[in-house]
């Protein structure tokens, strides 16, 4: 039975559907990462799964309750890192980590040795009691994800942990969670617009537009969709028609001057597609990545989907929720 | 070895009472890491009784009573009348930071969180209590050791409504901004309309009916009986309403709180 289940789950607000008929299946001890631009439904859909927003329609399961007829239910089995720090600034970090163990319940005789456990996971032993409004950014997203743990959930969101860190804390944070899914067999849905995390850390990804799902499998079967390798070449007079009759060459593109060629393993291949396209000023040959899949999934890049005033608008109403 | 072996996650099913207790634990520690709230919620009520109070009190005396002495009762409830609703108010600025989200996904019940919440500003009304009820003696207030005692039950039942009040304001309320709102709406006409400042039965037609329906004039009643023995109505009908004031307050708060989402 699947530990995440979603059916058609929908939330609009307003005229804006932030999600538009969601539909999920997360297995047990499965790391899944929801992948797109901001603005896409992933954080409303971890709000929905984590009790925290009502669906306008469609069904979500946690853990086999449904989020809302057995909301407590659903939070006993859950734990969650949000997108905004959550921790208590006027508390240190042992501090908070004790708090949220009697919040749990966790028995007495287990509270310390947990806490211990936790700060040294994210490597906070050192500050544990220091307040945490001294900590820097990074530092606070750790004692996030000790905190998220602690009472051992067997569901775990994360909502863009690496969301504002530098590119060696995201490595870090990476880390982290590799070691949490290994060391806690805990089942982690994962929100990010990150490609490079998704595929670093995600077993299975799905990607989301719009509220939308348009693809969901493992980041190597989504890669593969493309269909091979990716060659990029700027040339003034291409011998496109040579080419096209080669057996390797899948597809060919025009993009701002550019022709983008998918052919099957391009290691081997390169060589003869370079011999019968004639003189070439550029080339670039690279393995499709998310991003990618994302641009053929929805027709726009990732980092395009990005930037919209449209986006960042739902975007702002919805962190408003 | 197998370290998937090493844990085992699961459901967690919380302790209500060491849940409460969680959360009052965190209000009490965070106010008394706030200096400067600790600092104005005493400093306020000493302003006032000694500028207002021995000002007016100079050219004024109400029943007998020196005017300070006869505004001593209404200072008490007004410490505790602006901590208390702020203090619940307060939990907007919980929302906006985001600590409050933490609590409300963990499996502790709603009405659990909100009892913790009461008790931690029950908890710094009778600090600051303390302190005023201290503060007394000093201008020639002279109360036994049980009056003292019992001023402080009241301060508790009454603070415990208030408390619940300011939290189903503030959950309510969309943004911090909202506080000025609060001050100018909720607080000033619940005050003034009290009679902490001055004698009740001078009110005539729509104000005196304002302050009939005023909670906190009752407070300020009992409160100012057991201190002074002044009162304009039966104390058996000022603990009614108090009743009736802290369930009520209750009922709606924890309804409040319920239908917040995060």
């Amino acid at each position: 039975m699947a530990i995440i289940e979603t059916s058609k789950l929908t939330k609009h607000y307003g005229r804006i559907k932030a999600v538009d008929g969601l539909n999920l299946k997360i297995e047990e001890g499965e790391v899944f990462g929801l992948l797109g631009p901001n603005g896409a439904g992933k954080t409303t859909t971890i709000k929905i799964l984590a009790t925290l927003l009502d669906p306008t329609s469609g069904t979500a399961t946690v853990n086999g309750f449904d989020v809302e007829k057995y909301p407590s239910k659903v939070r006993e089995s859950i734990g969650i890192v949000f997108q905004e720090p959550s921790t208590d600034e006027l508390l240190s970090g042992y501090e908070n980590l004790k708090m949220h163990s009697m919040i749990y319940g966790i028995p007495k005789s287990e509270v310390d040795k947990r806490i211990e456990e936790a700060l040294s996971l994210v490597e906070l032993t050192e500050r544990k009691n220091d307040l945490v409004k001294t900590y820097s950014g990074g530092m606070r997203r750790r004692l996030e994800i000790g905190r998220g743990l602690l009472h051992r959930p067997k569901v775990l969101f994360l909502d863009e942990p690496t969301l504002g860190l530098d590119p060696r804390g995201r490595e870090t944070m990476w880390g982290y969670v590799q070691r949490l899914v290994k060391e806690l067999n805990m089942t982690i849905l994962l929100t990010t617009h990150y490609m490079e995390e998704a595929d670093a850390l995600a077993d299975r990804v799905c990607i989301i537009d719009h509220g939308k799902s348009v693809a969901i499998d493992t980041p190597e079967n989504l890669k593969e969709s493309m269909g091979g390798d990716l060659v990029t070449i700027v040339s003034d007079s291409p011998k496109i028609g040579e080419v096209k009759k080669l057996k390797f060459v899948k597809k060919i593109e025009k993009l701002d001057g550019k022709y983008l060629i998918t052919v099957d393993s391009a290691a081997e291949n390169l060589q003869e597609l370079l011999k019968k396209i004639g003189k070439v000023d550029c080339v670039e040959v690279r393995s499709p990545t998310l991003a990618d899949v994302f641009m053929k999934n929805t027709g726009r890049g990732l980092e395009e989907a990005e930037g919209g005033w449209f986006d960042k608008i739902v975007q702002q109403s919805v962190n408003k929720q | 070895m197998n370290p998937r072996n090493k844990v085992t996650p699961g459901t967690n099913r919380p302790d209500t009472l060491k849940g409460i207790y969680a959360v009052w634990w965190r209000e009490i520690t965070v106010f008394f890491r706030e200096t400067p709230r600790i600092i104005s919620s005493v400093m306020s009520p000493i302003i006032w009784l000694l500028v207002f109070g021995a000002g007016l009190g100079g050219s004024l005396s109400v029943q007998g009573l020196d005017y300070q002495q006869f505004i001593f009762g209404g200072i008490l409830v007004q410490t505790f009348l602006f901590s208390s609703l702020f203090y619940g108010a307060y939990l907007v600025w919980d929302r906006k930071i985001d600590v409050l989200k933490a609590v409300l996904v963990s499996p502790l019940s709603r009405s659990s969180i909100f009892l913790g919440k009461v008790f931690g500003g029950v908890t710094i009304s009778l600090m600051e209590a303390i302190i005023v009820l201290l503060f007394g003696y000093l201008i020639g207030m002279n109360y036994s050791a049980g009056v003292f005692v019992l001023a402080l039950v009241l301060v508790a039942l009454a603070s415990a409504g208030l408390t619940a009040l300011g939290l189903a304001v503030g959950s309510f309320m969309e943004s911090p901004e909202g506080f000025q709102l609060l001050s100018s709406l909720v607080l000033f006409p619940l005050f003034f309309l009290s009679g902490a400042l001055f004698p009740i039965n001078n009110l005539k037609g729509p104000l005196g009916i304002l302050a009939a329906i005023d909670p906190v004039t009752y407070i300020v009643d009992i409160l100012r009986n057991v201190l002074t023995g002044i009162h304009y109505f039966d104390p058996m009908l000022d603990l009614a309403a108090l009743a009736v004031f802290i369930v009520g307050a209750n009922i709606i708060g924890v309804w409040a709180f319920s239908r917040m989402k995060s």
